[in-house]
């Protein structure tokens, strides 16, 4: 009783002092286009415990002593996993040992495959290993399907979780993130916005000699806009599929500085009015190179490859809809501005003179790989 | 420029793991496994206990040796193999004993209504277990409520021979309004006490030596935390106190000398690499970056028993103050300590916003608690609350 007693007390003054890394694993199954890969990192600690790692009894686990139980290692882990899809049980299949060093000490890595089908619509999840061992060990597992990415944590009170996934058949979810994913992108974009911008400036005035009017009928302007938005939104879509079907690459430093020159040249036009009745060949011309640019983005989300098309489709409905939303703005402003007297001079000229500036950094820092303006 | 968004979604994935790599060498060492972990004595229980898994007797000594284990090297791992083995007993009619032993790991991990609920019941089958008494005081202590927590530790000193009840009982004086008489007292009892288990002598010298600290009697309390820690390697208490009053004193040197080679407890691993940063030394760098990480897997396990640790790491390493200050505020409303209520205030204070210290303040005042180095942080957000 005295013994127990004072062992007691030793643990009732221990608070402050306690240790908070426990025993986790990390798991994690992705959708990488054509299976479900799997990898498990599991403490060494936790093996040795487990199946037993330490064959010469050294208190030092090698490569080798590792290698050498792969197979009880993988036959352990993957009997306490389950992983079905839509109510049937999906095969696990060990793929071989690597190794990882973590924040608490190092970890045996478990490759894996899981045979449950491209199409499946939900995922339920099993998970025991080690509770049996330690009750305060945890599964942090995570789950990279075409629609996202989930995380969950499994414990001994909960083992089991489910994911609904999106399947092929489910369109409009996966559409409707791709055309929010357009429209955000469009908006942040402000290269592309401002050498818009810049080509609308003038739509509501045309040049006679050295001096602008206003252009009387609304006919005329709105044909002048149209063309303009039209030759831009189809230079620019063209070359975003072309780039993401691959069958253009440019380097992108090249790229983007093109487009800061482009809205340097489109402004400068407003300044010098070198191509006022055909800035619809500009808004072609360099629409191309910015479409190229837009596709930047778009290949940095890494698209899955079945739905790659309906993710593009997404992207350039959604790049679409953000520009039409910044002409719905501006075009009522620029039609009012354009009666006002000082529009020719404050906005045209000073106007695109900043806007030039602007771009002339832009261009200086893409063009030299240096930062100027944070953004 | 270029918004990544759905990239950012992936923060959860394999992007998060890190690079896993095929060792060129067989040889190569990928962990060493801790001394006592092959602990001979624990090997064997379990050996037995898997022989004979309906043993309670027997599994309560395995449980009792991996919460020994947990406390000297202070590593949560052997807590949870404790709670492990402690579940199915726990099932099926508990004894009282096995009821005090969950509330202890329930303890350990914060879990404080839990413990207090077990230890109910455990106090309801056998009222007259120490040791469930005992645990009952100590975690109304950390709470801060020191009227349960002395009378817990009376009915201990009274049913029990020992230092045990005694520096119970003079500790919760000690936090309320008592310091100087209590910390006289203990003194003197230690000064002539007998041969006590190892475990209750180190406990006793390190709260004497607590008490010293808070009184301003610097030379006193070293001596003490010096003969705490001479009584050998039971626990990381005496080490962590020691450290904290070695930094208090820009000893960094004699830090770094004390704590080198505690990597596997976050508690001791911070204050190594707060007092290596203070020196420059280049493993602060790497130290820090697992504390870090350490500290990310802990909340994405749902595991917030740390906070006060991670609101001094942030305070003092991460400088993000305000951080400091949402984790040490948290941490308040669990626990209590002298501890507590000073990272509450250096972050209070640090972050500019003095109205979050003020229920400190209502407590320190409420309940008498002093403590020497709590004074000028107190006079600082009085003054700025006035």
């Amino acid at each position: 009783m005295r013994r127990w007693l004072g062992f007691l007390m030793l643990i009732v003054a221990s608070f402050s002092a306690s240790a908070h890394k426990a025993s986790d694993a990390y798991i994690s199954l992705t959708w990488n286009g054509e299976h479900w890969v799997g990898r498990w990192d599991m403490a060494l600690r936790d093996l040795q415990e487990a199946v037993g790692l330490d064959l010469d009894d050294d208190g030092r686990i090698t490569w080798r002593e590792l290698r050498e139980r792969g197979d009880a290692v993988t036959a352990h882990a993957l009997s306490r996993l389950d992983i079905s899809g839509d109510g049937r049980a999906c095969r696990l299949d060990g793929q071989g040992l690597r190794v990882d060093e973590h924040s608490d000490g190092g970890y045996a890595v478990l490759d894996f495959q899981a045979d449950c089908p491209a199409t499946v619509r939900q995922l339920e999840v099993d998970y025991r290993w080690f509770f049996e061992f330690d009750a305060r060990h945890r599964g942090l597992f995570s789950l990279v399907a075409a629609s996202g990415a989930r995380g969950t944590v499994f414990s001994p009170e909960q083992p089991t979780q489910r994911f609904e996934l999106v399947a092929d058949g489910g369109v409009w979810p996966v559409l409707a993130a791709y055309i929010r994913e357009g429209v955000i992108h469009i908006w942040a974009g402000y290269d592309h916005l401002l050498f818009l911008l810049s080509l609308l400036l003038p739509a509501a005035l045309a040049r006679e000699g050295r001096a602008w009017r206003c252009k009387s009928s609304l006919a005329e302007i709105g044909t002048d806009v149209l063309a303009v938005v039209t030759a831009f939104t189809l230079a620019h879509s063209l070359t975003l599929a072309l780039t993401i079907w691959q069958y253009l690459a440019l380097p992108s430093r090249w790229v983007e500085a093109a487009i800061a020159a482009s809205v340097a040249v489109a402004a400068l036009n407003n300044i010098y009015a070198w191509f006022t009745e055909r800035r619809v060949w500009l808004a072609f011309g360099f629409g191309l190179i910015h479409g190229m640019g837009i596709a930047g983005v778009l290949l940095d989300l890494a698209l899955p490859k079945s739905g790659q098309a309906l993710a593009l489709l997404g992207f350039n409905l959604g790049v679409e809809l953000g520009q039409l939303a910044m002409i719905a703005v501006a075009l009522p402003l620029i039609y009012w501005g354009s009666r006002q007297r000082y529009y020719p001079l404050w906005v045209l000229k000073y106007g695109s003179t900043g806007i030039v500036g602007l771009a002339l950094v832009w261009l200086a820092e893409r063009g030299l790989d240096v930062v100027i303006l944070s953004s | 420029m270029r918004h990544l968004l759905l990239t950012a979604l992936l923060v959860f994935g394999p992007a998060a793991l890190g690079q896993a790599f095929v060792p060129a060498d067989d040889d190569q060492v990928l962990e060493v496994l801790p001394e006592r972990g092959g602990d001979a004595k624990l090997l064997a229980l379990r050996e037995q206990l898997r022989a004979a898994p309906d043993d309670r007797a027997l599994a309560i000594q395995v449980v009792e040796r991996y919460i020994a284990l947990g406390r000297a090297e202070a590593d949560p791992r052997y807590f949870g193999r404790a709670e492990a083995v402690l579940a199915p007993l726990a099932r099926s009619n508990p004894s009282a004993e096995i009821l005090t032993l969950r509330a202890v790991l329930a303890q350990n991990r914060h879990d404080f209504s839990t413990a207090l609920a077990d230890l109910r019941r455990a106090l309801a089958l056998r009222p007259r277990l120490t040791g469930a008494w005992l645990t009952q005081a100590a975690i109304h202590q950390v709470q801060g409520r020191y009227p349960e927590a002395l009378q817990s530790c009376l009915v201990v000193s009274r049913q029990a021979a020992g230092l045990a009840g005694r520096v119970c009982v003079e500790s919760v004086l000690a936090d309320s309004g008592q310091l100087e008489p209590a910390y006289r007292r203990l003194a003197e009892l230690l000064s002539i006490a007998g041969p006590e288990p190892a475990e209750e002598r180190q406990w006793a010298w390190t709260v004497l030596a607590e008490m010293a600290e808070r009184l301003g009697d610097a030379e006193a309390a070293e001596r003490y935390y010096r003969q705490a820690l001479a009584i050998g390697r039971l626990s990381a208490y005496p080490l962590a106190g020691f450290a904290d009053f070695l930094l208090d004193r820009q000893r960094y040197a004699e830090v770094v000398a004390l704590l080198t080679g505690e990597q596997r407890a976050d508690g001791l691993l911070f204050r190594l690499a707060l007092a290596e940063r203070r020196l420059g030394h280049s493993e602060a760098e790497e130290h820090q970056r697992t504390l870090a990480a350490r500290f990310a897997d802990s909340r994405r396990r749902g595991d917030t028993s740390h906070q006060g640790d991670e609101a001094r790491f942030e305070l003092q390493l991460n400088g993000d103050p305000k951080q400091a200050l949402t984790l040490a505020a948290a941490n308040w409303q669990v626990q209590r300590e002298p501890r507590d209520a000073r990272i509450l205030l250096e972050a209070a204070i640090a972050a500019g916003q003095f109205e979050a210290a003020r229920d400190v303040l209502a407590f320190l005042a409420g309940t008498g608690l002093e403590d020497a180095r709590l004074r000028g942080l107190v006079e600082r957000v009085a003054g700025r609350l006035a």
